[in-house]
Parts: structure tokens; C-alpha cells; sequence
């Protein structure tokens, strides 16, 4: 078996595609935002509950490839309870991780270093960050406005 | 089964990229051909001895590459069958030959409260291109459904090509699932009711004796490096008696005959539709391309796909969970399986097959209404060429083994 793909494909990886948590359309969200990724069909919906600054919860709903579900299911659990500016730094950081450009910062990624081996597929970037534009259009948008994030 | 038993030597040594990367298995060819030695020596053989601006110089240089370009639409035209070179129209690839159709036919001959036809079957260059016609001049798109083996629905066909139909669009074989389609009677239905029928063969010419004449259809599209050619050149054949009645696409160069101060003439064809200065290194190279696959002979290269393809079917079925679309005989199909695998999603699957060197297509195959018709987002598709061997299809199937357990290794 390829060391790259035990890498990209870890166990955690594998259970949160199989049974993401916090999935769920949230009925009382303060504010919501569709990713997309046109060339693989995949797109999903971020929902977010705010508190003054503070995420009180956050779920997603949609259909995708392993690493972005297992993307959106890890962030869920990592921004819950997190404030707006938290969020947006920790969206900054694990880019930074899976782009390759500051792997020395995937210690302390939590869970979400899990997605690492991602660096060494540059074409399936996209995909593990779908999950995260859309949580970032979520909390940048006026709700209103509801022109879906796209990877493409 | 071995390679030879397809009746092929093996040609991955005509074939420099595949020669140089031994390992490689290269499924993806539906998407784009390799190309072999000959084709890259006669476009480099063109610029060494014969480059000059075709049409426009009174000097020999200019002579020999005008020689060239029409040498070449000579051979290219008798390839796929067609009587008269001259109503060969080199464009960019298939998409630019359907778009030609559509624009320079399409809006001076479809008309509000008229209808068009295409299949569900359609790559999107040959099914957004007459949606946004009929859209533009307010005339009605229908589209053909499938039978549940993914070919054309020929009965509701005739339903549907109605006295108002002024053109049935469709493809030869379907890009996505490899479906053969039944072109004469397609055709047939078509001119009952006096459309014309334009034939999408950017499938077909790659693995098909095409037969312009033949197959009776008014126009047939095909793209350069699908069958084995450079990228950037294609063309359509179509009917002398609708090309003089077509206005020009592109205006330009070479396309003129004479420019007034107020209007203009045109250009006799094939320049009428071929504005400005043109690929001639791809049509020389296309023509390489054409004498090579004429050397191999258009049966065997299909007898060949048969065989590879229905190799390919009887080893798939052994995969638990894996899901097989399309048609259920290799006969009915060319060189393309098209499939999921229980619940990995293809991009997955991609990914784990290309770590083994395998190039396979995962995602919508630019056939995103026939996506949705089959109710999947995306399919994993393999395909064939003249260079696979069974060989190809034993690396595929055992490297879908080696996924499926790295994705259910984790159940519990």
C-alpha cells in the first residue's frame, strides 16, 4: 500500500466521510452559505449560529468526495465555540497546511492535521477546502446574499 | 489473454510519451489521444521545410504550404468518407464546428415556434450550444431519453421529431457511456420530416470507419486529437447545398473575395468558413495522424476496442458493488466503461488509481443532463485506444481491489 495515500486517506479521514458529525440542516441558523465545486458535482451547505461573536454551532449537509466531507465534518467540531476572528485565522492556518506553503504549522492544527497528506495531491485542494470557503462566505456575507462559494 | 491475442503488436513504442513512461497506464484517451512519432515528425517536417502563410504568396514557399493544407483536408476528407474535400471545414475541434453550426445555420434557419432536438445522451458542446439557439430565437428544445441500457430512445425519437423540427442534433457515440448510436436511423427520422440531422463525431472518427456519405447525415463534427492528432484542429463535413446557404461565421482574411466600401463577397469554400490564417500545422499533423490509423485499418482498430472493451466488462463484473453503465454488450459500445464503485466517490477513486500510475476520468464527463438522468453527481470512466492491452485493463481492475479495501479496511 502507498505510504502517500495511507497518508491522504488516514482512518480518521475514512470515519468522518462515513459518519460526519454535525450533519444537519440547522433550521434556526443566523447565517448560511452553499460551497461548490462545479467540475466534481460536489456542493454542500454551511449553516452557522452566532452569538454576539462567538459560534455557538455550526453543521453541514451536502455530497462530496472523502476529503471534503471529512473536511467540513473536522471543521464543524473544530470552529464550534470559536469566535469569528478564531475561525477565520484557523481557515488561514490549515490552508497554509494543505497547500504545502507552512506544513510546520499541522502540529498544531489538532484533528484537522489529519488532512496534511492533502499537501501532496495539489489537485485535490479544492476539496478540502470547499467546506471552509463556505464557512468563510457564511461569516463574511450578509445573509441575504446568497451567491454560492465556488472551488473552481 | 495476452495483447496479441487483440491482433495488435504492442504500439506503445510509436507512441513517445508512453514509450518514456513504461509504468504508465493511460485510460483516458476519450478525453484526449497520445500521439504517435509520425504525427509530432510531420509538424515538425512542415516548419522545417515547408512553413509559409498559405494563400497569400505569389512565391513557391507559399505554394508548398498551401500544398500542405489542402494535401492534408484531401486526406483527412477520404478518411471519413466524404466525396468532396471542399466542404471539409477545418475549425478548432468539434465544440467551434457546433458552434459554427448553430450561428452561421442555426439562427437563419431555426425560428421562433420551431423546434430542436437533441439526445440525452449529448456533451455539453452539442447540447448548450442549440439550448442557448433555440433560447436566442425562441424556438423549442427538446431532448431524447435513454432506454435503461443508455441508448437512444428511437421510439420516442419519431414522437418527438415533430413537422415543426428543423434539426436533431446528436451524438455518434456517446463520450460518457461509449453508446453506439444508430446514425441511418436517427438520420432517417430526421429527414422524414424534412430536418437535417448533425452528427456530434468527436467519438466516432477516433474508433469508427465513418462513411460520410454513408451514414446520410448533413453534417459530422470530429476533433483533431481525439484520433491520435494535435490539439487545436477539427472540423465538420457538411452538405454543399447548406454551406452555400449558411451566412459566414468569423469574417476576416482569406475569407473575403472582394471588399467594398459598403459590403462584401465571399470566398468560395472550404474559405468561405475559414477566416483568417489557418492551422496548418495541424492539419498537417491530423493527416499524419489519419495515415497512421489507416495503416493500422479502421476494422481493427475497432475489433481491437471489442475486444479490450468486452475484456474489460467480463473483469469489472467480478468487483463487488462496482456499478457498470451503459450498454450491456461490448458490441454496442466503443472503448469506454463507465462506472462507480459502491459508495467511494470517483474523485477518490481517481486519486488512488492515478497513485498506481492509472489515468482515468472521474467527474461529469461534460454530460451533466445525462448525469442527472443516470442520478449519480459523477462516474469514474475508463477508455481505450489502439496502444491499450489487456495488460491496461488487468492494472485497472486490480488497483480498484487495492481502493476498495483501503476505504471498507476502516468499517467498524
Amino acid at each position: 500500500m502507498s505510504a502517500e495515500l495511507d497518508d491522504l486517506y488516514q482512518s480518521i479521514i475514512l470515519d468522518h466521510n462515513r459518519r460526519p458529525r454535525n450533519f444537519r440542516v440547522m433550521d434556526d441558523a443566523s447565517a448560511h452559505a452553499e460551497g461548490k465545486n462545479p467540475l466534481c458535482g460536489d456542493q454542500l451547505t454551511i449553516w452557522l449560529k452566532l452569538e454576539d461573536d462567538q459560534i455557538s454551532d455550526v453543521s453541514f449537509q451536502g455530497s462530496g468526495c472523502a476529503i471534503s466531507k471529512a473536511s467540513a465534518s473536522l471543521m464543524t467540531a473544530a470552529i464550534k465555540g470559536k469566535s469569528r476572528g478564531e475561525a477565520e485565522q484557523l481557515f488561514t492556518k490549515f490552508h497554509g497546511v494543505v497547500t504545502g506553503v507552512h506544513p510546520e504549522d499541522a502540529e498544531s492544527l489538532g484533528s484537522l492535521k489529519a488532512l496534511g497528506g492533502v499537501s501532496r495531491f495539489p489537485l485535490r485542494v479544492k476539496c478540502a477546502s470547499l467546506a471552509w470557503h463556505a464557512m468563510h462566505a457564511a461569516l463574511t456575507q450578509d445573509d441575504a446574499v446568497d451567491a454560492p462559494v465556488s472551488t473552481e | 489473454m495476452s495483447a496479441g491475442g487483440t491482433g495488435f503488436r504492442d504500439l506503445r513504442s510509436d507512441f513517445p510519451l508512453l514509450a518514456a513512461s513504461p509504468e504508465l497506464v493511460y485510460l483516458d484517451s476519450a478525453a484526449t489521444s497520445q500521439k504517435p512519432r509520425a504525427v509530432l515528425n510531420a509538424i515538425r517536417e512542415y516548419y522545417a521545410t515547408a512553413n509559409a502563410n498559405p494563400h497569400r504568396g505569389a512565391y513557391k514557399l507559399s505554394g508548398a504550404a498551401t500544398d500542405a493544407y489542402h494535401g492534408a483536408r484531401r486526406e483527412i476528407a477520404r478518411f471519413l468518407g466524404a466525396a468532396d474535400p471542399d466542404t471539409l471545414i477545418f475549425t478548432r475541434g468539434t465544440t467551434e464546428s457546433m458552434n459554427l453550426l448553430a450561428t452561421a445555420w442555426g439562427l437563419t434557419h431555426v425560428h421562433r415556434g420551431d423546434r430542436v432536438v437533441v439526445t440525452r445522451l449529448e456533451h455539453h458542446a452539442n447540447f448548450v450550444t442549440w439550448q442557448q439557439l433555440a433560447r436566442a430565437v425562441g424556438a423549442e428544445f427538446r431532448i431524447c431519453e435513454l432506454t435503461p441500457d443508455g441508448q437512444v430512445d428511437l421510439d420516442q425519437l419519431r414522437l418527438l421529431v415533430t413537422a415543426n423540427t428543423r434539426v436533431v442534433a446528436f451524438g455518434h457515440v456517446s463520450n460518457a457511456l461509449g453508446t453506439i448510436n444508430d446514425v441511418r436511423e436517427i438520420v432517417r427520422i430526421a429527414h422524414a420530416i424534412g430536418a437535417v440531422a448533425f452528427c456530434d463525431g468527436a467519438q466516432g472518427a477516433p474508433h469508427l470507419r465513418v462513411g460520410f456519405e454513408q451514414l446520410g447525415v448533413d453534417a459530422y463534427a470530429f476533433s483533431g486529437h481525439k484520433m491520435l492528432g494535435p490539439m487545436g484542429i477539427g472540423g465538420v463535413i457538411v452538405r454543399r447545398r447548406i454551406l452555400d446557404a449558411m451566412h459566414p461565421y468569423q469574417f476576416g482574411g482569406d475569407m473575403i473575395e472582394f471588399v467594398f466600401d459598403g459590403d462584401s463577397t465571399w470566398n468560395v469554400l472550404p474559405h468561405k468558413f475559414e477566416a483568417g490564417t489557418p492551422n496548418v500545422e495541424g492539419a498537417v499533423g491530423l493527416a499524419a495522424a489519419v495515415r497512421y490509423l489507416d495503416a493500422l485499418g479502421m476494422d481493427a482498430v475497432r475489433a481491437h476496442e471489442v475486444t479490450l472493451t468486452r475484456y474489460a466488462m467480463e473483469q469489472l463484473a467480478t468487483i463487488e458493488g462496482l456499478h457498470l453503465f451503459g450498454p450491456a454488450s461490448a458490441e454496442a459500445r466503443s472503448g469506454v466503461v463507465s462506472f462507480t464503485l459502491g459508495d467511494i466517490h470517483p474523485h477518490d477513486l481517481s486519486t488512488m488509481l492515478d497513485v498506481d500510475g492509472i489515468c482515468v476520468r472521474a467527474g461529469h464527463h461534460c454530460a451533466q443532463p445525462l448525469m442527472r438522468a443516470l442520478h449519480v453527481t459523477s462516474t469514474v470512466r475508463a477508455s481505450f485506444y489502439v496502444y491499450n492491452t489487456a495488460e491496461d485493463v488487468d492494472a485497472l481492475v486490480a488497483s480498484l481491489r487495492k481502493a476498495q479495501v483501503r476505504f471498507h479496511a476502516h468499517v467498524g
